[in-house]
């Protein structure tokens, strides 16, 4: 896999989406809780305007000085016993960490979940020269279990229901068992424990290096980044190279964030701090640690209207408002990053071209803006991303460009726009119950599919005005 | 150890930055705004104890205060409890001012009880893989999350907190602090100072979990499913 997730049309994935009753119900039922989640949280720590602006500083600060932390992190790495290796594409990542597998002759690679390694599609190239990799996250252990992308960046497995794992599990497992949660994920402890264990190398992404000190922090819940940072020998950490902070008191900040903004908790069960190999005399950690930091087009939004899409802390905040997310679901963005985020970054990480359609994927209620915990004008860059695409890459969607069309032709000749106002609420009579149009046809499709149309008034716009001057109104709403 | 591509990569960086690099006199500003200075500020020992208590419920974690006499009586209560038969806990001089080495001793003739050795090598990371209960001291202990600390070292394993079944921290009342803020102001200042820092810090709040099935809260899944505080007046 890389940044992007298959080739079918967005149209084709948007149907899919909105046809999938169970996945429509899960996300929109985990966008209530994690949102209930993260307005309670910040409400019980106070003054959270104030984290807000302290985040969006240090993540400002931090970006402004980028290659100055990034030096003084390789340097503390490089001290503390650990190769670092700066990878400017994706192939240059992958490759650097094949030749790492190769030299160590490593057989069995586990990992924790990390999105920038998703967006390398380092699991594929890993698996292409015959390693076997296990991704130990249980949800992304489920996606992998049955081949299929993720669909949320903090609960990636978001779109199976328990009965579908139920059957995953027995078959590519043997499991017997019944479908409930606790008993699943039992299941999952037992089978990855043994993976834990004899793994020959661990990878982990990255959610704060620490500058001053060469420290990564993982946030997590599982306990398996744990496992996969202690128990194989060599180690490697793969990070996108925003991912940054200045001191262990920037980290502590935006930690405070991200597990409110993400899943309101005061803190995850586990937030690990790991810095280079093991010191003399320890027996868990590697002995062999490597650090790819990776920019592959980062840098590229660097300097640019779009250089605060960095701060982006990965907290999904902005997709659990987000009420186009909640409509289509993760898959139709058809980009590892979803949401309001993904809808900004894929187009800067991999070319207008394919993802020409995701600036539209937003209603530009604004709501992605207000909750991000380190104020990245979310909307606003949507509007840019759609400026842009209309008059420097002339690459409006099709479906807007045709609808513009036509509504030019149709609203600039008033005989025409009188009679088809006039004809409409007769013309879309079999699709109307009580008022509003359900199942609508043609154009009215993609917008009946997610919501009701209000029906034609009986009297149009124009006609009531026309009656109103002459003094003949009718107050008929019926 | 190597560092690759580092002049090319960040040259690059500073170049769509729209400068020339910055590789020295890079300093912090001061922020606007410090609202993790006020949270809990000038709270006394006793209301920091009464939070974490309090945030222990929500992370399903089970807690007991006692006095340092009574500790070595509350952890052979849990370890009961957690029905435990092997023990692996941290190389840890509380272990001889807390009473604990007598426990342990004792424990000893009818469980598997194995102190953290380095000399051991990989075979405490068996032993810790067998057994049912791990313990350990906490370093720091955050009252608004319910947050252990632990520094990792060579006579204090990760593995200890993670691997078996059942995990039991104990903390010294003296440890807590109002939040993670305090920990990473300390953690700063070593490192300011030129100390070493730990190869890992551990900040643990209670068992592990995972909401990755149908959103459904799942406590236990590869970390220890069970734990246990006991805050120690010291």
């Amino acid at each position: 896999m890389s940044i992007k997730l298959g080739d079918r049309s967005y149209q084709e994935r948007i149907e899919t989406g909105i046809e999938n009753d169970f996945m429509r119900d899960a996300v929109s039922s985990a966008q209530g809780r994690f949102r209930n989640g993260r307005i309670t949280q910040a409400a019980e720590l106070g003054d959270w305007e104030d984290w807000r602006q302290l985040g969006s500083e240090i993540r400002t600060h931090t970006l402004e000085n980028l290659d100055y932390y990034l030096q003084q992190l390789s340097e503390q790495v490089a001290k503390r016993g650990g190769n670092v290796y700066f990878a400017s594409t994706a192939e240059e990542a992958n490759a650097y960490i094949e030749k790492v597998i190769t030299e160590k002759n490593a057989k069995k690679i586990v990992k924790s979940k990390s999105m920038v390694t998703e967006e390398i599609g380092l699991n594929q190239q890993l698996e292409k020269m015959g390693a076997e990799v296990v991704e130990s996250d249980l949800g992304e252990w489920i996606l992998q279990l049955d081949e299929d992308p993720p669909s949320h960046i903090v609960t990636p497995a978001l779109h199976k229901n328990k009965a579908q794992i139920r059957k995953t599990f027995a078959e590519k497992r043997g499991y017997n068992g019944s479908d409930s949660p606790e008993e699943l994920a039992a299941f999952a402890r037992e089978q990855l424990r043994k993976d834990f264990l004899s793994a020959d190398v661990g990878i982990t992404g990255c959610n704060f290096a620490v500058a001053e000190s060469g420290a990564i922090t993982l946030v997590t819940n599982e306990g398996n980044a744990r496992m996969v940072t202690a128990l194989p020998d060599t180690q490697i950490t793969v990070m996108g190279m925003e991912r940054i902070v200045p001191t262990w008191e920037d980290m502590e900040v935006l930690v405070s964030l991200l597990t409110r903004a993400a899943v309101g908790q005061k803190l995850t069960s586990y937030v690990t701090s790991y810095t280079g190999a093991r010191l003399e005399g320890e027996i868990d950690g590697p002995e062999d640690y490597h650090l790819v930091i990776v920019d592959n087009g980062r840098s590229k939004i660097l300097g640019t209207e779009f250089q605060s899409a960095l701060h982006c802390i990965r907290c999904a905040a902005c997709i659990n408002v987000c009420p186009v997310y909640r409509h289509v679901g993760g898959h139709a963005y058809n980009s590892i990053y979803p949401g309001p985020i993904g809808a900004v970054l894929t187009p800067l990480l991999d070319g207008y071209e394919d993802h020409k359609e995701l600036p539209y994927a937003s209603s530009l209620c604004a709501a992605c803006t207000e909750a991000c915990p380190v104020k990245i004008p979310l909307h606003e860059q949507l509007i840019r991303h759609r400026q842009i695409i209309v008059e420097k890459e002339k690459k409006s969607p099709v479906t807007e460009k045709i609808m513009m069309k036509g509504f030019a032709q149709w609203a600039s000749t008033p005989a025409a726009y009188k009679l088809s106002t006039k004809l409409a609420r007769t013309a879309l009579k079999p699709w109307t119950k009580e008022d509003t149009i359900k199942n609508g046809p043609g154009p009215l499709k993609g917008w009946t599919n997610v919501r009701d149309f209000p029906a034609p008034a009986k009297q149009s716009f124009r006609a009531w005005w026309k009656e109103r001057e002459k003094g003949e109104i009718n107050h008929d709403h019926s | 150890m190597t560092i690759h591509n580092q002049d090319a990569f960040l040259s690059n960086v500073a170049a769509h930055l729209g400068r020339p690099r910055r590789m020295s006199g890079v300093e912090r500003p001061t922020w606007s705004v410090r609202p993790q200075d006020r949270v809990f500020a000038g709270y006394s020992k006793e209301e920091l104890v009464a939070i974490l208590k309090k945030q222990c419920k929500a992370i399903h974690t089970d807690v007991v205060e006692v006095s340092t006499a009574q500790l070595p009586k509350a952890l052979l209560q849990a370890i009961e409890r957690y029905e435990g038969k092997t023990i692996i806990a941290a190389h840890d001089e509380r272990n001889t001012t807390y009473g604990l080495e007598a426990l342990y001793e004792q424990l000893g003739e009818k469980m598997e009880v194995h102190i953290w050795d380095a000399q051991l090598g990989e075979e405490n990371q068996q032993i810790a893989e067998r057994a049912d209960i791990g313990i350990s001291f906490s370093d720091i202990t955050l009252a608004e999350s319910a947050t252990v600390t632990l520094f990792n070292h060579k006579d204090n394993g990760r593995s200890i907190s993670l691997l078996p079944k059942s995990f039991i921290a104990i903390i010294p009342k003296s440890t807590i602090v109002p939040r993670m803020t305090q920990a990473a102001q300390q953690l700063h200042t070593s490192v300011e100072k030129g100390e070493v820092t730990p190869s890992c810090v551990s900040f643990v709040s209670g068992p592990s979990n995972s909401a990755d099935i149908e959103m459904n809260l799942i406590v236990g899944v590869h970390g220890p499913v069970q734990a246990t505080y006991i805050v120690v007046d010291d």
